[in-house]
């Protein structure tokens, strides 16, 4: 079916409306990749057969939906009209859950949100304290729709602002619109989005090319792929409204490989857009053509810097060249190109729908809107949060993040990925913004959040970023493919402890002649985690140099485990859990290691409940 | 366009054709700057980060490859300043690990003050400057070398490491190389690259081994003139 025009689009929206019952029950499962892991295909395949042995299929909906970012509860289900929200359902719960709560009403308290600090428990999501802080404009959406219906992305309001722009509004009054957002991009650089935009438009050189990044990669962050799992069409119309600005007719998705299902549900989602005429030819019969054709990245972190991503797409290894030439005059086939991330694109159709002005109201005075940051690390819950720019970061990490597990000490946040920083415990009062952030010696990025306790050791961490870098290295320049290695060697020698006094100034030293000298971003960033660790944890630095000592208790050449001898009870748990041998003890008599046996694994230190596992 | 700009090179004005880099501009002034991966017959690179050189003005500076880096009216350049030398000994430091005795390093290293390099020195020879692999691609014409893996697992390799299918044995990935790391052999009319054999033709004239065979079908090939034309050495021409 083509929808011809704008009126046809509204009338099949009203179309879609009316045969809603809002009052007919309907069982949500999220099925994006995290609750797809942990088995809610298998949900759903239950639930499927119990209502077809109850013959209740005509009269319950079953829906796929996309992430709603509360990752720590998953499986997630939600029973509608109620809203009843249940977490880590198990395949069991599925008879109980619909003889119980579809047909009885009755809420099964066990599955329920437990407010830790109340005991109480908490039966709608938008209840839930991870949900209430949160400004879920992007977000929102994933968890009432399903990512592979059109007609369920169109019912909500879907591809509105597209024919709001085609049949409304200039190029140039779209790019206004943009720039009056102050939109910033999501990517990381917090480019003004609307500023890109018109340096395409303007560029000399034919045809020009409309990008969207997909190929996320920091280590712990996973919004993208949430987004383009959970409502691929929101980045299909933006992009669609982006290519009408500024005047492209082809448009590139650069979609990681290792993300099967967004490129599943994306695919499935042009085809549909295509199908129906809201991509290809004459798009909603405005003389407009558009269409956009699916890169599979393969893996390379390097593709998501933008001119290692072009050579990529146009089948080149994926290495970064100089950018002294803007992407904007010579991009992709060195054509003009606008190269956005993902998320940046789902914000589009949403500044078109509710208008620039209204965008302006939320976030702060340079940043606007709200930013979706993966929360992860040691913290209690888990997943993807949605907040308006400007919230501290205390707000995200105890209000909305529920804190420490074991309430053990906060004591960093990293921020930016790889070419981020960590942010100490003294600054988590500071709004979060793409400014303040830079300020903090850290960044925006992408959004990963990873939150650290005072058992994770600051070298360490600096340690593993550059081992990540050093391995996703293209190998091009010289600084970036041997300065990485050799100051990861300095810091793996700290960690043993053989740093030597002159290490820190080493450090400092080829940190400023990494930043000068390499190539692209991902080598300039990379002394970052370092740099910004040594600003504010000298400290673990000197720790571990002068009296080889790790003050978290990690690193494994400084620290030796023990039982303590007056609080052990004798249990036997450690002893079980130890993979070596190398505790032994008689039943309720104090346990002990045994040195030489013991590979410092911490596997009991997990399994005491009596603290009695004590690491020097 | 202006055919020429003026630029500032260290205090000095100096008038450049329009679209050269600050490198190639730098050098015709007789102003040094060091470089390892630039060559004339290739198009810029970038990789080596030995050319590097700071541009702007006092307030706002940044650091740029000359030799990509194009020359522009009023453009500000410094060549020698503390952190350019920060990143130039840095650099060849990290080189010098790779390959601690090519004269080339060495001589460069001299120039900079560097003695010997702190680092590891894991002895692998080539510093991947790319110059054999682009030329091979960009000169000759027929990308029968190239890299393989990423980061410092990075590698100069013919295709799966075999016998390179497209090599024409005309030696200037050895030739080219700046310290010498690609070798090339010639005894009894046979010419040794690559761990591959390619039989050298004999000057139909005087009957010295002259070219391989294989580099003499490339020039037929591309020229479609008949192998005979080929088959005499220049001299007996």
């Amino acid at each position: 079916m083509k929808i011809r025009n704008p009126k046809e689009l509204e009338k099949l929206r009203n179309k879609l409306l009316a045969n809603k019952d809002p009052q007919k029950p309907c069982i949500t499962v999220c099925a994006s990749s995290g609750c797809v892991a942990l088995g809610s295909k298998r949900l759903v395949d239950v639930l499927n057969k119990e209502l077809k042995e109850r013959s209740l299929e005509k009269d319950i909906d079953i829906k796929e939906t996309g992430c709603h970012g509360f990752c720590e509860g998953g499986p997630l289900l939600i029973v509608y009209p109620e809203e009843i929200c249940y977490l880590r359902v198990n395949e069991k719960d599925i008879p109980n859950i619909v003889a119980k709560t579809v047909l009885n009403h009755e809420i099964i308290e066990r599955l329920l949100y437990k407010d830790p600090a109340t005991g109480k428990t908490i039966v709608k999501q938008s209840d839930i304290p991870f949900f209430k802080k949160q400004e879920r404009l992007i977000i929102g959406a994933n968890a009432r729709i399903d990512p592979s219906s059109l007609e369920d992305y169109i019912s909500t309001g879907g591809y509105s602002a597209l024919a709001k722009v085609l049949s409304q509004m200039s190029p140039d009054e779209v790019i206004g619109e943009i720039k009056l957002s102050s939109l910033r991009g999501r990517g990381g650089g917090g480019f003004p989005t609307g500023v890109k935009w018109e340096s395409t438009r303007k560029a000399e050189g034919e045809p020009k090319y409309v990008i969207c990044n997909a190929d996320e990669g920091d280590p712990g962050a996973y919004m993208d792929r949430s987004v383009l799992e959970g409502n691929p069409h929101s980045v299909l119309e933006g992009m669609i409204i982006g290519a009408y600005a500024i005047g492209s007719n082809a448009g590139y998705i650069y979609l990681r490989d290792e993300y099967p299902l967004a490129v599943t549900r994306f695919t499935l989602a042009i085809e549909k857009a295509r199908e129906t005429g809201l991509l290809g030819k004459d798009i909603l019969g405005s003389g407009f053509d558009f269409d956009v054709t699916i890169s599979r990245g393969g893996g390379a972190f390097v593709c998501g810097e933008s001119s290692a991503l072009f050579a990529s797409i146009e089948g080149r290894a994926g290495e970064p060249r100089a950018k002294y030439v803007h992407a904007t005059d010579k991009g992709l086939f060195d054509k003009p190109t606008n190269l956005n991330n993902v998320e940046t694109w789902a914000n589009v159709p949403l500044i078109i729908n509710k208008g620039a002005e209204w965008y302006r109201t939320i976030g702060t005075e340079k940043s606007k809107g709200t930013k979706i940051f993966s929360l992860v690390g040691k913290i209690n819950n888990t997943g993807l949060v949605e907040v308006p720019m400007g919230i501290s970061l205390r707000e995200i990490i105890f209000d909305i993040g529920g804190g420490i597990p074991k309430d053990r000490k906060f004591k960093a946040v990293q921020t930016g990925g790889p070419s981020g920083g960590c942010i100490p415990e003294q600054f988590l009062d500071k709004p979060v913004d793409f400014d303040e952030l830079v300020e903090l010696g850290s960044m925006m990025g992408s959004g990963g959040m990873i939150i650290m306790d005072d058992r994770t050791c600051m070298v360490d961490v600096a340690r593993y970023f550059l081992s990540f870098l050093e391995e996703e290295s293209c190998g091009k320049c010289t600084p970036c493919r041997e300065g990485i290695l050799q100051m990861r060697e300095i810091l793996d020698r700290i960690c043993q402890g053989q740093g030597e006094e002159s290490d820190l100034e080493t450090l400092e030293q080829m940190s400023q002649a990494i930043t000068d000298g390499a190539l692209c971003a991902l080598g300039s960033t990379a002394p970052n985690p370092v740099m910004s660790t040594i600003r504010f944890f000298r400290d673990e630095y000197e720790a571990h140099i002068r009296d080889k000592r790790c003050p978290a208790g990690n690193c494994k050449d400084l620290i030796s485990y023990s039982i303590n001898q007056a609080t052990c009870t004798g249990c036997g748990a450690c002893l079980r859990a130890c993979g070596t041998n190398a505790i032994t003890g008689e039943k309720k008599k104090p346990h002990a290691i045994d040195p030489a046996k013991c590979i410092k694994c911490g596997a009991c230190i997990e399994t005491c409940k009596f603290n009695a596992v004590e690491v020097s | 366009m202006a055919d020429t700009v003026t630029v500032t090179i260290n205090e000095r004005k100096i008038t450049a054709p329009a679209g050269s880099t600050i490198l190639d501009a730098a050098h015709d002034a007789n102003i040094y700057i060091p470089n390892l991966c630039s060559h004339e017959e290739l198009a810029p690179y970038g990789a080596c980060r030995l050319c590097m050189v700071e541009i702007g003005s006092r307030e706002k500076t940044k650091l740029v490859a000359s030799c990509i880096y194009e020359v522009a009216e009023g453009l500000e350049v410094r060549t020698e300043t503390p952190r350019v030398n920060n990143v130039r000994r840095f650099v060849i430091e990290l080189l010098l690990a790779r390959n601690p005795y090519a004269p080339v390093l060495r001589k460069i290293a001299g120039d900079l003050g560097v003695k010997d390099t702190r680092f590891k020195k894991r002895d692998k020879g080539c510093i991947l400057c790319g110059q054999c692999v682009r030329t091979c691609r960009e000169v000759v014409g027929v990308s029968a070398i190239g890299f393989k893996g990423r980061g410092v697992t990075r590698k100069v390799t013919t295709p799966f490491g075999e016998s390179p299918v497209d090599c024409i044995a005309c030696g200037s990935c050895s030739y080219v190389c700046p310290v010498n790391v690609i070798p090339l052999k010639e005894e009894n009319g046979v010419r040794e690259i690559w761990n591959t054999k390619f039989e050298l033709q004999k000057c139909t004239k005087c009957g010295r081994y002259f070219a391989p065979v294989k580099q003499l079908d490339y020039f037929s090939k591309i020229t479609k003139l008949p192998k005979e034309r080929f088959e005499v050495c220049l001299d007996c021409r």
